[in-house]
């Protein structure tokens, strides 16, 4: 139990994958000008990590392992994102088609998201079991959603605040993702792990 | 050489069972329709008046949702364009004037001593404003029209003027503050689409 | 005394109240002119009873209600009506509206009018009707028609009325001066509002600055029969507002969007109380009010009683203003008053104060500075809002935000504005971002509504066609089952149903002759044809194509038999006068509209510039050859009718004049009540009318078109 918890903790706040380890960076640069986008997007991307970092696990443990293949982790981890990718923007645009095309780009692109793949493939550095690898995607996505939603949040307000001109848009933004960042690390040492 | 042909066999056992997953997903999943183009609909002004190159304001929605520019309709304005930016999550971008300029709200009116009764521009009317039969007199029930401009053209004796709409007491708005002076001295000057845009 | 709440935030602005308390109420001298607009209160505007010219007396009605939400308005002196249309009123966007403005005669004479004597005997909704009628509207500021507020007791349940003494503004004392002077209009108001809404509760609100009112209304109240308590809330702005009233006395909010009726208070002003005594007990309607003049530029600030109309120039010389001292006008109060630019502006039925004030008094505003969200507004804010959000939103047009922050919640004390550090026009920010999204929901439904009739329309057209298309298929199939009966040797009915009628029997043969002319053409194509190609039949196709011929001629003939027997006014002796001047026209717009074609092509270098003006000499011919037709024919119908002795024009002249004067005359008729003035009109008006058709049978002889 406490190694479950110690996993959530590190994923979440101390190792938080955007804004410790900068992983992910395109979605949380890019979808994060609405609150409700940002919302949609980081269900989406829950979706997408538990599923993916089980499932690899899986293919790993099952089958590559077994067989000597761990060579070809890389390319079997892509295939497992590639579907489940593609299977969560067809949930996402039956059940909600003003998400789908709120998300737009964004939601296929979360195949090439570095934080998806990383977690797949930080489990078998980190020797993960089944349950470990459970959460630690999951809260690995946990921690890429308050990240979004928080920055979202903070673009919103900075929007119709008085930026001066040249820094409106991506330079504050920039900006404001660094200061986060900062105050992110302070998480340091919390947890040894 | 074994190795090889497992790892190839295996590599093809998943696609083909991930490949059967999402076959069955997409049908399991399919999206009937463009709901997108209600939405889209429903924000345009509704005026049929073609200026954005379709005939009417339905097919234009069904043309945003395919990918057009959403700045063509100058009846709607850059208050439209916004609305659309805002829904669609793409840039307002300022109004094509190929297409036309915003143009203060008209109203049709029909110099009834000049009119010949032919009901060319009752035909012409997409939301039936204008009241009238063959050989009587035709007038514009004011409140119904959308300032479309479609009966001026068809009016073999061009009795009909656009009148722009007064501003009365009743729908008079309040002017937005003046904009404060730019205390940062690097922003004098400078900027001003970005301005423009931030407000 | 009882209990008393609070409501959040309030600020505590020098009162200024003092300057104008120290004389008794003056009734402001009679004015010249007065200015009555036609709204002066929420919902329709009044429609005018009277024309210009008219005498009217002190209390008439000038102008009606005009729908449920609406309030009457009364001649405030006896005098003539000079007119009625625009005129500048008190209304921050600084446009004009209808106003009726009487020039008074300086006689004041009242019309008949009396009180009610026993309201209690009277119906509820008659003694309503009777407040309505005296076109009383809240005075405290919003205006709103006494008379629906009253009947909220039909679908309401209201157990606590308010009575609103709190004039919680600065500068502002008529409300207290009318309380020192008339506390028993006070009570006799409460007493039919009572009557009327029987609450088991009724309290004053009233500010502890006020303590003379506060005693002659205790000494007035002593001994009521009725469960009235004197609340004295402590001096703070803005809780004279309705519903910081309601929270101060009760503990209860309003619900937003909601009115105070819905929780069972209903609220009236002191001065709207007042007058539905007078308009109750001596039928006086409403036609004065109680005005502060006050300000650093008026000599004496006191509170004038005032006819509504009275310009403000008026009242500003009744107090000696010093003309050049006076920097703003302001009508209303400090906080929530507006700035008017000139002072021929009118009183109107909520125009509580006039504020004349000198540069020091009230300097222009500082400039505004960026926002440094110290949440200053926040804590002041009556209504619990979040002024810091609102005015982000509003200034970065996110109105949807706006909405959902409450905006529509704001009164617009300026409260906020007030604590401002920054100096910025907080409540301008919300009032611009208020009219935007209502212009955005107007346009909204504008929209909707425009969709539904296009669809409509849409859908009708469609019907049409199907209809079309049925018919079409059943007439298809009535001619293949006679073709079918025909050959059949059966002798059939005429082709053509019910060819009775001499027009259908022409159209009949119109056509016939049209299909022997088609069968002729084919024949002499198909005889060409194989005369060329050397093939076919040429006999038998050169038979085909003489049948045809003499089909052609006699179906022809037949045609033109018909057309000149029946010629039952369906020949015209001479060309149609009417068809040649739409003719003319018609070759006019033609011509215009290839003019423009042709100034676009050239502005844009478009191509087929040639063919263009090609076009354009032959329309302009043809407009000259319309245009001549018809002054041809014109002058040949003169001519025909001066040949006869008669000049045309000079009997089209007569004859409309004749028409104008039954039209007139009828007028007039609908007009008079008075027996004996009738049945002259009614002479003049049965000769007149003769006259006129004498004319006009004249004129058809002379113009059969």
């Amino acid at each position: 139990m406490t190694d479950f918890l110690l996993i959530l903790i590190s994923t979440v706040l101390v190792n938080n994958f955007v804004l410790v380890q900068f992983l992910g960076l395109c979605p949380f640069m890019g979808v994060s000008n609405k609150l409700e986008t940002a919302m949609g997007m980081s269900l989406a991307t829950t979706f997408v990590l538990t599923l993916s970092s089980v499932c690899s696990y899986l293919v790993y443990s099952a089958l590559l392992k077994p067989f000597g293949l761990e060579y070809l982790q890389t390319i079997a981890f892509i295939l497992v994102i590639a579907v489940v990718v593609q299977f969560t923007e067809m949930v996402v645009h039956k059940t909600s088609p003003m998400l789908y095309k709120l998300l737009g780009i964004f939601l296929p692109l979360i195949t090439t998201n570095c934080a998806v793949l990383g977690v797949a493939l930080l489990n078998i550095k980190k020797q993960n079991g089944f349950v470990e690898s459970i959460a630690y995607g999951f809260g690995a996505a946990v921690g890429f959603s308050m990240a979004l939603v928080l920055f979202s949040a903070i673009r919103e307000r900075i929007a119709v605040a008085d930026v001066p001109v040249p820094f409106r848009g991506a330079a504050i933004g920039m900006v404001t993702a660094g200061l986060m960042s900062l105050a992110f690390m302070g998480f340091a040492g919390l947890v040894q792990f | 050489m074994t190795t090889v042909m497992t790892a190839i066999l295996i590599l093809f056992g998943l696609a083909v069972v991930f490949g059967i997953i999402l076959g069955y997903a997409s049908v399991r999943f399919r999206v009937e329709g463009n709901p997108i183009v209600d939405q889209i609909d429903a924000l345009l002004p509704q005026t049929q008046c073609g200026q954005c190159g379709y005939p009417g304001c339905r097919p234009y929605a069904e043309a945003i949702a395919n990918g057009d520019a959403i700045n063509k309709c100058p009846p709607g304005g850059q208050s439209i364009i916004e609305a659309l930016a805002d829904l669609l999550d793409v840039e307002a971008i300022p109004l094509d004037a190929e297409h036309g300029e915003e143009k203060p709200k008209m109203v049709a009116f029909i110099r009834e001593d000049e009119c010949i009764g032919c009901t060319k521009c009752i035909q012409a009317c997409p939301v039936d404003a204008i009241l009238g039969a063959a050989k009587q007199m035709h007038t514009v029930i004011t409140d119904e029209c959308t300032g479309c401009d479609l009966c001026v053209e068809p009016c073999p004796v061009d009795c009909i003027d656009m009148i722009p709409v007064e501003t009365t007491i009743a729908n008079w708005k309040w002017p937005a503050p003046a904009e404060s002076r730019n205390l940062i001295a690097t922003d004098r000057g400078r900027g001003e689409l970005q301005q423009q845009e931030a407000h | 005394m009882g209990k008393v709440f609070a409501f959040h935030g309030g600020i505590h602005p020098p009162e200024n109240k003092k300057q104008s308390t120290r004389t008794p109420i003056r009734k402001a001298p009679l004015p010249k002119l007065l200015y009555l607009p036609l709204q002066q209160h929420i919902g329709m505007a009044a429609s005018p009873m009277v024309n210009v010219g008219d005498r009217v007396l002190k209390g008439q009605m000038i102008a009606e209600p005009v729908g449920r939400i609406s309030a009457a308005l009364h001649a405030p002196t006896s005098g003539i009506v000079r007119s009625i249309g625009p005129h500048p009123v008190p209304h921050a966007s600084g446009l004009d509206s209808d106003c009726i403005v009487i020039e008074s005669d300086g006689q004041d004479e009242w019309i008949e009018h009396q009180g009610i004597e026993d309201y209690t005997r009277l119906e509820p909704a008659a003694l309503i009707e009777h407040i309505r009628r005296c076109g009383v509207a809240g005075m405290g500021g919003a205006g709103f028609p006494t008379d629906v507020k009253l009947h909220l007791g039909d679908h309401h349940i209201v157990n606590t009325l308010i009575i609103n003494a709190a004039e919680c503004e600065p500068y502002i004392t008529a409300d207290d001066m009318l309380m020192r002077e008339r506390a028993h209009e006070i009570l006799g108001g409460i007493r039919v509002i009572s009557h009327l809404l029987k609450p088991s509760h009724i309290m004053i609100g009233i500010e502890d600055n006020k303590s003379h009112a506060i005693h002659t209304l205790e000494s007035v109240l002593k001994g009521c029969e009725l469960n009235i308590d004197i609340r004295v809330v402590p001096t703070k702005y803005p809780s004279g507002g309705e519903r910081q009233l309601i929270e101060l006395l009760t503990g209860l909010e309003v619900p937003s969007g909601g009115i105070p009726a819905d929780i069972g208070i209903v609220c009236q002003n002191v001065g709207t109380t007042a007058a539905v005594y007078r308009a109750v007990h001596f039928g006086e309607p409403l036609i004065s009010r109680i005005v502060t003049v006050t300000g650093d530029a008026v000599a004496q600030p006191q509170n004038l009683d005032a006819l509504i109309g009275t310009p403000f120039a008026d009242l500003l010389d009744a107090a000696h203003v010093y003309e050049n001292k006076l920097y703003r006008l302001v009508m209303g109060g400090p906080m929530m008053g507006v700035t008017v630019e000139h002072d021929q502006i009118p009183v109107i039925k909520t125009t509580n104060c006039i504020i004349a004030a000198s540069e020091d008094e009230m300097p222009p505003a500082p400039p505004e500075q960026p926002c440094i969200r110290c949440n200053m507004c926040e804590q002041v804010c009556p209504a619990t809002l979040l002024p810091q959000q609102l005015y982000w939103f509003a200034k970065g047009r996110e109105f949807d935000k706006a909405k959902h922050h409450n905006l529509f919640d704001c009164i617009e004390c300026g409260a906020c504005a007030y604590v401002c550090p920054s100096s910025i026009p907080l409540v301008q920010y919300y009032r611009f971002a208020k009219s935007e999204i209502r212009t955005e929901e107007a346009e909204q439904r504008k929209a909707d509504h425009a969709r539904e009739r296009f669809e409509a329309r849409q859908a009708r057209l469609e019907r049409e066609q199907e209809e079309k298309e049925a018919r079409r298929k059943a007439r298809a199939e009535e001619a293949a089952r006679a073709q079918q009966a025909r050959k059949n040797g059966e002798a059939t009915a005429p082709e053509t149903a019910a060819a009775d009628q001499p027009v259908q029997e022409t159209k009949a043969l119109k056509t016939a002759a049209a299909v022997a002319r088609t069968k002729l053409k084919k024949a002499q194509k198909a005889l060409d044809a194989a005369r060329e190609s050397g093939e076919g039949d040429l006999q038998a196709l050169e038979d085909a194509l003489k049948a045809a011929q003499t089909g052609a001629d006699k179906a022809q003939q037949a045609l033109e038999q018909a057309e000149s027997g029946a010629g039952t006014g369906e020949a015209a002796a001479g060309p149609d006068l009417k068809q040649l001047k739409t003719a003319a026209a018609v070759a006019r717009t033609k011509l215009k509209k290839a003019r423009d074609a042709l100034k676009n092509a050239e502005d844009k270098g478009l191509e087929g510039i040639d063919k263009l003006r090609a076009t354009l000499t032959t329309l302009e011919q043809k407009a000259d050859e319309a245009e001549q037709a018809f002054k041809a024919a014109e002058q040949s119908q003169l001519d025909a009718a001066a040949a006869q002795g008669v000049d045309l024009k000079q009997l089209k002249i007569d004859a409309a004049l004749a028409r104008a004067a039954v039209t007139k005359l009828e007028r007039a008729l609908a007009k008079t009540e008075d027996e004996q003035a009738r049945t002259e009109i009614e002479t003049e008006l049965t000769a007149a009318r003769d006259k006129a058709d004498q004319l006009n049978q004249t004129l058809q002889q002379h113009e059969p078109a």
